[in-house]
């Protein structure tokens, strides 16, 4: 980081690719203006980033891309508000600001040598694209035993980072369990249902075996009971956090739960150290 | 330094030769309430105030504060490259300072100043200042100081502390940086062991006539999660209208906003002071909002003061018992009462 926190580099936008057919979702890909920014920021999968547009305000965003993806980053925003839907009216060629990477990341250290399941539901499944890319790749391969991945969204069109998920699905070193909620398409290779039913028919155990989930708080809610079925302990299920957010830094008092501040002291936590605080998120 | 002594005459003088090398901040009258403020006339500089009604925090933390500017003209090189403006960091003394705000900037400086990340413009102002404190002789009906862990007379994060002893001031430093103000202005004459019994005694004195008292010894040992589920919370917030008030005068209140601001082709990044109860302050743009209700923001209100910071900084309570939100809260709630009910229930 920058001597000054709150300092964005500045950052230009490589690409924009659509994501969804509604297009309410888009993959911006930046660029560092400056080669020595580029060289400072250094992440790891799970890290989030406060995207800066001049005039219209910074929103916190996941870091998509992986650190052994290099020369840019990737983040996939959802168009919401306002910072938001200006940033999807961008083009590319504009500027920006990035300012991180922020918070803390998923448990890699204590993930090594075990199964790592990752569960992913709409547009929340950011950081864990990040996660699954860092895993795959072939530096990091051997340091995990299985990975799975369940990812669900309402329709087929509604799935992020499709071409992606297809290939995903033809290696053999990840097991693949895609699924949408519902579907007309009679060709739908697979599956039907929501994420914590699949989850449910598909992992039968929690041997050795941390899980990722992130999605939206219904999905989260019905997928925990899930996993605690096949004997996940609450050390071993791994969420990220939402906020309203400003600084990104624990500074601002804005996005406490209890007296931890989610943008600094998470926004990954344990299921173990949720059950400690306060239910206020 | 052994302690010092200013003729209440001489002190025009003393604050004349100080507004040669700093910028110096002294207690304004202003319609009927006390504020800190640029030192025009040292002739007319009164010390006879209970305490300012906004607390001296935005010397440091600017009540609205720019953080970077920006061009959006194309036709700049550097449009829309977000740059930090030059600022001036003057060196500055505040005189008159009560002990609890000055406690308070130690406490709010653990927040702004971590291990992991500084505030710029906070440390750098912090850096610039010179705490002249005035010990409290005349203590009022709402102060609770000593209940947490300060007092009418404590020296915590001042770099003088005056003693108003009638005819004269007692000049304690209590840091190099408050003995090297001192010499500057030439105040050099020893006080008598009278003078320094008289303070003593007028510091006993204050003590004494402090009568809230507050508990505190069993927030630190209560869990933070039985306190949060504890049932009093809606009894405590039920009068409450959300105001802001309370978190506005605080001294140890830090939450802040950040916001663009565009005229034409120039931007500015801002920093605004916010409020935990303000119900905007936590929305999502999902709609979804994790303190909807009042009872939610009066509960965190608390909670942050009495138990998330105990908790997380080991550095007592954010409370330094001023009683301000006490004194203008519209409908009277009283933290004091919240102590009790944090404490004892
Ligand atoms: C750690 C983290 C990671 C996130 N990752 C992603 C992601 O990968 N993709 C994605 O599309 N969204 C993500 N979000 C949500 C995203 O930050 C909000 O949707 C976005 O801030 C809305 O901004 P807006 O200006 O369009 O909305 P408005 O409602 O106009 O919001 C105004 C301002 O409020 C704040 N704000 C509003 N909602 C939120 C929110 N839910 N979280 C934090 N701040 C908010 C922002 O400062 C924003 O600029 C993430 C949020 C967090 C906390
Ligand atoms: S001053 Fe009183 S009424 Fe206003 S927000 Fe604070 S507690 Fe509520
Ligand atoms: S008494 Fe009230 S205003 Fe004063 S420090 Fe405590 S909480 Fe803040
Ligand atoms: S966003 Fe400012 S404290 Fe977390």
């Amino acid at each position: 980081m920058p001597d000054n926190p709150y300092l964005p580099y500045p950052v230009r936008i490589q690409q924009i690719i659509t994501e969804t057919e509604d297009r309410n979702l888009k993959t911006f890909k930046l660029g560092f203006l400056n080669k020595d920014d580029e060289e400072q920021f250094k992440y790891i999968p799970g890290q989030f980033c406060e995207l800066s547009m001049a005039g219209k305000g910074e929103i916190p965003i996941g870091i998509a891309s992986s650190p052994t993806e290099k020369g840019f980053l990737l983040f996939t925003v959802n168009k919401t508000g306002v910072a938001t839907k200006y940033l999807h009216n961008m083009d590319e060629g504009g500027i920006i600001g990035v300012r991180g990477p922020l918070g803390n990341w998923f448990p890699w250290k204590e993930m090594e040598g075990k199964n790592v399941l990752v569960i992913g539901g709409g547009f929340a499944f950011t950081t864990l694209r990040s996660s699954i890319v860092y895993m795959l790749h072939p530096e990091n391969r051997n340091r995990f035993r299985d990975i799975t991945l369940v990812y669900g969204a309402r329709s087929p069109g509604l799935l992020l980072y499709r071409k992606e998920l297809a290939e995903w699905e033809k290696r053999n070193d990840i097991h693949v369990h895609i699924t949408v909620d519902a579907t007309d398409d009679p060709d739908w290779p697979y599956n039907v249902g929501f994420v914590p039913a699949v989850t449910e028919q598909k992992i039968k155990t929690s041997e050795n075996s941390y899980a990722l989930v992130c999605g939206p708080p219904i999905m989260i809610k019905f997928t925990q009971p899930v996993l605690e079925k096949v004997g996940f302990e609450p050390e071993r299920i791994i969420m990220s956090l939402e906020m309203r957010m400003k600084c990104g830094i624990g500074i601002c008092g804005r996005c406490n739960i209890g007296d931890k501040y989610v943008c600094k002291d998470g926004p990954v936590f344990s299921l173990a150290q949720l059950n400690e605080l306060p239910k206020e998120y | 330094m052994s302690d010092k002594v200013i003729k209440k005459e001489e002190l025009p003088n003393v604050l004349k030769i100080l507004k040669e090398t700093y910028e110096v901040f002294v207690p304004v009258k202003e319609k009927g309430f006390y504020r800190f403020k640029v030192l025009e006339d040292e002739n007319k500089v009164d010390l006879n105030f209970t305490n300012t009604r906004l607390s001296p925090k935005s010397l440091l933390f600017p009540q609205s504060e720019r953080m970077f500017e920006y061009s959006l003209d194309e036709a700049d090189e550097d449009a829309y490259v977000i740059k930090e403006p030059p600022k001036d960091y003057a060196p500055t003394v505040v005189v008159g300072m009560r002990p609890c705000d000055a406690k308070a900037l130690r406490l709010v400086d653990v927040n702004f100043v971590n291990p992991e990340f500084k505030d710029p413009w906070w440390a750098r102002r912090l850096e610039s200042l010179t705490l002249i404190g005035l010990g409290c002789k005349e203590p009022c009906s709402t102060c609770f100081c000593t209940s947490v862990n300060c007092g009418p007379f404590n020296e915590e994060g001042l770099d003088v502390l005056l003693f108003d002893l009638g005819k004269n001031y007692m000049a304690r430093a209590i840091t190099e940086k408050g003995a090297q103000l001192l010499k500057l202005a030439g105040v050099s004459e020893d006080a008598t062991s009278d003078l320094n019994k008289q303070a003593e005694e007028s510091k006993a004195k204050a003590e004494k006539q402090i009568i809230s008292h507050v508990p505190t010894d069993k927030l630190k040992e209560k869990k933070a999660i039985d306190l949060f589920d504890a049932s009093f919370w809606d009894e405590v917030a039920f009068a409450c209208l959300n105001c802001g008030t309370c978190t506005f005068l605080c001294p140890t209140c830090w939450c802040f906003d950040i916001q663009d601001e565009v005229n034409k082709k120039k931007g500015d990044r801002i920093r605004n002071w916010d409020s935990c109860m303000f119900p905007l302050f936590t929305l999502h743009a999902s709609g979804h909002n994790p303190r909807s209700e009042k009872v939610q923001r009066v509960r965190q209100r608390f909670m942050h003061k009495l138990k998330y910071y105990l908790d997380k900084y080991d550095n007592g309570v954010a409370c330094v018992g001023c009683g301000r939100c006490v004194n203008y809260c519209p409908v009277n709630i009283d933290i004091r009462e919240v102590f009790k009910l944090m404490n004892e229930t």
